[in-house]
């Protein structure tokens, strides 16, 4: 018998900190296969950011960089100026792109710059004890929305991948979702996508995840899947809401 | 060949150009920064410059996108810089905190303004407890140069390339707005970068496994391998890089202390007095960071006075009585907001110490 | 005819995996491993078909497939 799955050269095999049921371990293993899929590990620089993926470089066996919290799309606009042919990524929570980053991202999305954003929605904190986020779900419950998201207070979540589309300097944003096997297929074709266009220098790329938290959602991680399935995507629509050449 | 005498030539410049310059001629092709008075004249002359050199400028969305574009390019091998002056050295200290923490060079300039808050525009050396005292969270340290002069501008920052890279440490020349803004003629001398090995630096990992930089060390007794290893790089850099000048000390009863423009003024200040027969001399700290506490220490002369000139509230004073080790000795003149001491006034206070 | 090979090490119980197969070829354990997790176990392998699905699941990459 011959192997047909397994992991790839970039992800180390190793144990990680995520609960389980974590859609992290998901995401990071679809970014490494693109990576050896496309042959560009050699030439690949990562930055992680501050969050539950804060240890990603303890995970991908590439050059990787830490950011302060927020600041990876500042952090990947240095690295790629130095040398343009590198390819430069930045794995990110919807705390750290959309609240504290929300500046950097849009910036670094307006001026073009020829990164890709791998963005991880999954509508809470993790790493801090399930928070409210960004992206936290009207009437969600989180620890510091204990009756829920309230709307008139916190306003509605961001939409994150289709406020960047509307950029010109963004060449492709879409949204995918880890809710079961032909959405992780799919996940994994947007984020290879989001990497060609940074290959072809067409501009900055951005994949937006619906990832399941099975911990603070207070769900198993098959509930979770269902929840993203059923819950998740009435807000979060999936599709790709850019696609094009930059000008 | 060109002629000592050409390559000495001065040129007229104002202050902030003159730090653009030397970051230039320094190797530096990496600058990201965001407009801020009383150093705008760097940000737009490094425009310039970089288009002219084939280098890189950028103009950041804020000072934390700025510092963290320099700790991206850093940690790919570059030389980077940026600059701002104090609300916007407040807002970069994050980002410092974290260059000194994960061990990058960077060159950071603070052309000084009066605060708190938002102040005022006016030249001030507001910022000295936040430059050499840490500024941000953590125990970490970064060499603090203090030019009084146009030529020193130059010359600290092309210094400042060369510490930051021997070190892997962030490297600040604390400026004020008077030397920002001041024109006065300067040698623009050639500059020979130190070539410093990088074998850390972030390329893509090609035949190697991936490297990774940063600050975290969540592992038992790793943050305090870490913490010792950055105080023993501290202690190694106040061994080798203190830089002071001196003028009389043994010989005065008096010993003036400043820094930067104060330094200046006071410098005129101690002249006076010797024309008027009155013994004093004075230090003026190059490094603020490493502090040059030898030259306090070991002068064992009890009955000696010092007055430390500052255009601030009193904080380097401090340093300087811990050195002294004899508060009772250690005399003070300033004031904040905008205060620009006169060389007659400093004069008096020496004359009525002596 | 496949084959699914649980590194164990690796595996948090999260039981994806076991949703996911089409040929209910895995099931919970009680054996845990050195973490105290308790992991799944291929328990009808006669079954599998090398489809990978639970593999593409797998938050873990703690599954590999042969076929």
């Amino acid at each position: 018998m011959k192997k047909v799955f397994g992991r790839t050269r970039t992800l180390r095999d190793t144990h990680t900190h995520y609960c389980p049921g974590c859609g992290h371990g998901i995401a990071h293993r679809l970014v490494a296969e693109v990576i050896d899929e496309l042959g560009i590990r050699e030439r690949t620089i990562g930055v992680a950011p501050i969050g539950c993926a804060v240890l990603a470089y303890y995970y991908w066996d590439l050059d990787i960089c830490e950011a302060p919290h927020g600041r990876p799309p500042a952090v990947a606009t240095g690295m790629k100026s130095v040398n343009p042919k590198n390819i430069v990524f930045t794995y990110q929570g919807d705390g750290d792109l959309a609240a504290i980053g929300f500046n950097e991202t849009i910036h670094t999305a307006n001026r073009g710059e020829n990164i890709t954003v791998i963005f991880i929605n999954n509508a809470v904190y993790g790493m801090t004890g399930g928070q409210m986020a960004p992206t936290t779900l009207c009437g969600q419950v989180t620890a510091t929305t204990p009756s829920g998201r309230n709307v008139k207070r916190y306003g509605h979540p961001i939409h994150v991948a289709e406020l960047l589309a509307n950029l010109p300097g963004v060449s492709f944003s879409s949204r995918v979702a880890l809710s079961d096997i032909p959405n992780i297929m799919k996940t994994k074709q947007a984020i290879k996508k989001a990497f060609q266009v940074q290959m072809d220098g067409k501009g900055f790329s951005i994949v937006e995840i619906l990832s399941p938290c099975p911990t603070y959602w207070r769900k198993t991680p098959v509930e979770s899947l269902k929840f993203i399935k059923e819950k998740m995507v009435k807000t979060f629509p999936l599709g790709v809401f850019k696609e094009c050449g930059k000008k | 060949m060109k002629s000592k005498a050409a390559k000495e030539r001065k040129v007229l410049m104002c202050g902030n150009e003159v730090i653009g310059e030397a970051a230039v001629q320094a190797g530096c092709r990496h600058y990201f920064g965001y407009p801020i008075t009383p150093q705008n004249e760097l940000t737009a002359y490094m425009a310039k410059r970089m288009e002219e050199v084939g280098g890189v400028f950028l103009q950041s969305e804020s000072e934390l996108a700025a510092i963290n574009m320099v700790l991206g390019a850093s940690a790919c091998g570059a030389r980077a810089m940026t600059s701002s002056s104090s609300p916007g050295i407040s807002l970069k200290q994050e980002g410092i905190s974290y260059i000194a923490g994960m061990e990058l060079p960077a060159v950071i300039v603070n052309v000084m303004r009066g605060g708190p808050g938002l102040g005022n525009i006016s030249p001030s050396q507001s910022d000295y407890f936040q430059a050499v005292k840490g500024g941000g969270h953590g125990d970490y340290r970064i060499i603090v140069l203090a030019p009084s002069c146009s030529q020193e501008l130059y010359d600290l920052t092309a210094l400042a390339f060369d510490l930051a890279d021997t070190y892997r440490n962030p490297v600040m020349i604390l400026a004020d707005g008077i030397l920002g803004q001041m024109m006065e003629p300067v040698a623009l001398r050639q500059i020979n970068p130190k070539h410093v090995k990088k074998p850390w630096v972030l390329t893509g990992a090609k035949n190697r496994p991936g490297r990774r930089l940063c600050s975290l060390f969540l592992e038992t007794g790793g943050l305090e391998k870490h913490n010792a290893s950055l105080q023993e790089k501290y202690r190694r850099i106040k061994a080798k890089e203190v830089r002071c000048e001196t003028y009389n000390i043994s010989g005065a009863e008096v010993i003036a202390v400043a820094y930067g423009s104060s330094a200046r003024l006071t410098k005129a200040a101690v002249k006076m007095a010797e024309e008027r027969g009155i013994k004093a001399g004075y230090i003026k700290p190059i490094t603020l960071w490493p502090f040059p506490e030898d030259v306090f220490i070991k002068e064992k002369d009890k009955n000696k006075k010092y007055l430390v000139v500052e255009m601030n509230e009193g904080q380097m004073v401090e340093d300087v009585e811990r050195c002294v080790g004899d508060r009772k000795r250690v005399f003070f003149y300033g004031h904040a907001g905008g205060w620009i001491p006169q060389t007659e006034d400093i004069f008096k206070r020496i004359k009525k110490l002596a | 005819m496949g084959k699914v090979v649980i590194n164990s090490a690796r595996c948090k119980g999260c039981g994806l995996c076991i949703e996911v197969c089409p040929k209910n070829v895995l099931v919970p354990s009680s054996k845990n491993n050195h973490l105290g997790i308790y992991v799944v176990e291929v328990k009808n392998k006669e079954e599998c078909i090398g489809c990978s699905r639970c593999a593409i699941i797998c938050p873990d990459a703690a599954i590999e497939v042969y076929r």
